[in-house]
């Protein structure tokens, strides 16, 4: 055991993990995201909280962790390096900890331009991968970046993401290699629509061995209009979203509970292939969603541990 | 000789006629390096922006005296002390110069007034006539021999060290469908090189102290420096 955390203990038990996502309001008003978060508490193993995504000002993913800790709910912090140096987030690791967070996700960040601040100046100091291992450093050589030590021992359980949508398609597998060595011991993967993409690259992870290093937990998105499916289609840069799938909703009379239907056979698939060991749901401005879905999916009730 | 590395652009004309309004006497300089070869800030531009601010103050009955002339480079003072009795005869000099240039002739001539009629954009190269992309943000430790050539601190939108990000999509960048993913023409260039290999190492952190993030930089030569006392 690393940090201890929930998930860490869900993962390593071997069961399958389910982790939710939290985006913050525009406020510091959470008194939404807390309904949302009360009524998953039983649903999913730990709470993903999205640093300022898309580049949008929202109330940070620490404190909201602060809030959800409170509530007695454990929470993934998300850190970008869009928005700080090494300096603020080798802190905030610090103080995200001290809060008693436990698990921490590190990712680029979408860049500034598609926000609310397009002209923010994007820091950039460090990148994903440097951040991963800087923590991993901090955690296992008790070394700051610069090569100061620190004054006491940390305990954390990283994560990473990955995204096997995103090209060139065959160094997809090389970066997740390099992310578990620079310490992620567990991956959450983009939105999976194209399942057979999903399938290759899991093809190419098995081959290398990687899933045992590392537990991936794949991305899964209802889709709750047409409109919705087609914007992910054309704007969202490394999504891929196939036709058949637009076809589907097209098609379907309630596209709600077809998007619902969608995203339940996804994570039914995806428990099917070997070395994926949880789903990662992200219900975007969908929340509500989530306990229906991993009950219908046959993920509930969550082990305790 | 003419080399091009500096790559401007004119400022919109509303605010150089906005800048330039408390003054009379004016003199458009041009310069005759980068900025005359990115077609920006050389005599010929010179030239048509000071007929530009003539129109302008005769469509609103204003009096003015505009000059347009080009020295080799503002960017040094011998070409400067060239002009430099001409130019104390002017309210302002507007400089079509880039930020050095105009930087340049303020220090060596305080008594001036020197406003710039250029934006300076970046060090780069024209790809095609009247296409200018931008290579180096001069970031003090090249790490050209990693990428074989291709910069990432430069022609990533996130300057990333380690890979193309999850936003890399058809080896274009997620900011735009027109900016090729760096990280992808790399990965292509060193999967041709057979050195993918590169990729599988962790680049540490980089040191950006050697860049402007270090604070203005000065580089002093004592080979090469006229009074090291040799």
């Amino acid at each position: 055991m690393i940090a201890g955390s929930n998930l860490e203990k869900v993962i390593s038990s071997g069961q399958f993990a389910v982790t939710g996502e939290l985006g913050p309001p525009k406020s510091a008003d959470l008194t939404q995201l807390k309904e949302h978060a009360e009524a998953m508490r039983n649903h999913v193993d730990a709470f993903n909280i999205t640093d300022n995504q898309t580049a949008i000002v929202r109330t940070s993913s620490i404190g909201v962790a602060g809030v959800l800790l409170q509530m007695g709910l454990e929470p993934v912090v998300q850190m970008t390096v869009r928005d700080r140096n090494r300096i603020a987030l080798q802190g905030d690791l610090l103080g995200a900890v001290a809060l008693g967070v436990k698990n921490v996700l590190c990712l680029s960040g979408d860049h500034q331009k598609f926000g609310n601040e397009p002209g923010a100046k994007g820091v950039y100091d460090i990148d994903s991968m440097q951040l991963l291992k800087a923590f991993k450093d901090m955690r296992d050589e008790g070394k700051f970046i610069g090569g100061e030590e620190l004054e006491a021992p940390l305990s954390v359980y990283l994560g990473a993401v990955a995204n096997p949508f995103a090209d060139p398609f065959e160094y997809r597998v090389d970066r997740l290699e390099k992310k578990i060595a620079a310490g992620a011991s567990f991956i959450q993967t983009q939105c999976i629509f194209d399942l057979e993409r999903f399938k290759r690259w899991m093809e190419l992870v098995r081959e290398r061995g990687l899933h045992k290093k590392v537990a991936i937990l794949g991305g899964v998105t209802p889709i709750k209009s047409l409109g919705a499916a087609r914007y992910m289609k054309n704007n969202v840069s490394g999504i891929i979203i196939p036709d058949e799938l637009i076809d589907r909703l097209k098609g379907a009379e309630d596209k709600k509970a077809e998007g619902l239907k969608i995203a339940i056979e996804t994570i039914q698939q995806l428990k099917e292939i070997e070395g994926v060991a949880g789903v990662h749901i992200m219900a975007i401005a969908w929340e509500e969603v989530v306990p229906e879905i991993v009950e219908r999916a046959g993920l509930y009730p969550r082990p305790k541990l | 000789m003419s080399q091009n590395m500096i790559i401007a652009e004119r400022k919109p004309l509303e605010e150089i006629f906005e800048m330039l309004a408390p003054y009379r006497r004016i003199a458009v300089l041009g310069c005759g390096t980068c900025v005359t070869v990115c077609m920006a800030g050389g005599q010929k531009e010179a030239e048509e922006l000071a007929a530009a601010i003539s129109i302008h103050r005769k469509k609103n009955k204003e009096d003015v005296a505009v000059e347009a002339f080009t020295i080799e480079r503002q960017c040094e003072y011998e070409f400067i002390d060239q002009v430099a009795e001409r130019l104390k005869s002017f309210d302002a000099i507007l400089s079509l110069a880039c930020g050095v240039g105009v930087q340049t002739l303020v220090e060596h001539m305080p008594e001036l007034v020197v406003l710039p009629g250029l934006n300076t954009k970046f060090m780069g190269y024209p790809t095609e006539q009247g296409v200018w992309v931008e290579r180096c943000l001069g970031c003090g430790n090249c790490v050209l021999h990693l990428t074989q050539g291709i910069c990432p601190i430069t022609r990533c939108a996130k300057s990333l060290l380690n890979g193309p990000c999850g936003g890399s999509a058809e080896g274009k960048c997620e900011i735009s469908k027109d900016t090729d993913c760096a990280w992808h023409l790399i990965h292509d260039r060193l999967s041709g090189l057979n050195r993918l290999d590169v990729l599988k190492e962790i680049q540490p952190p980089k040191d950006w102290s050697s860049s402007h993030h270090g604070g203005p930089r000065t580089i002093v030569r004592e080979d090469v420096r006229l009074d090291s006392g040799k």
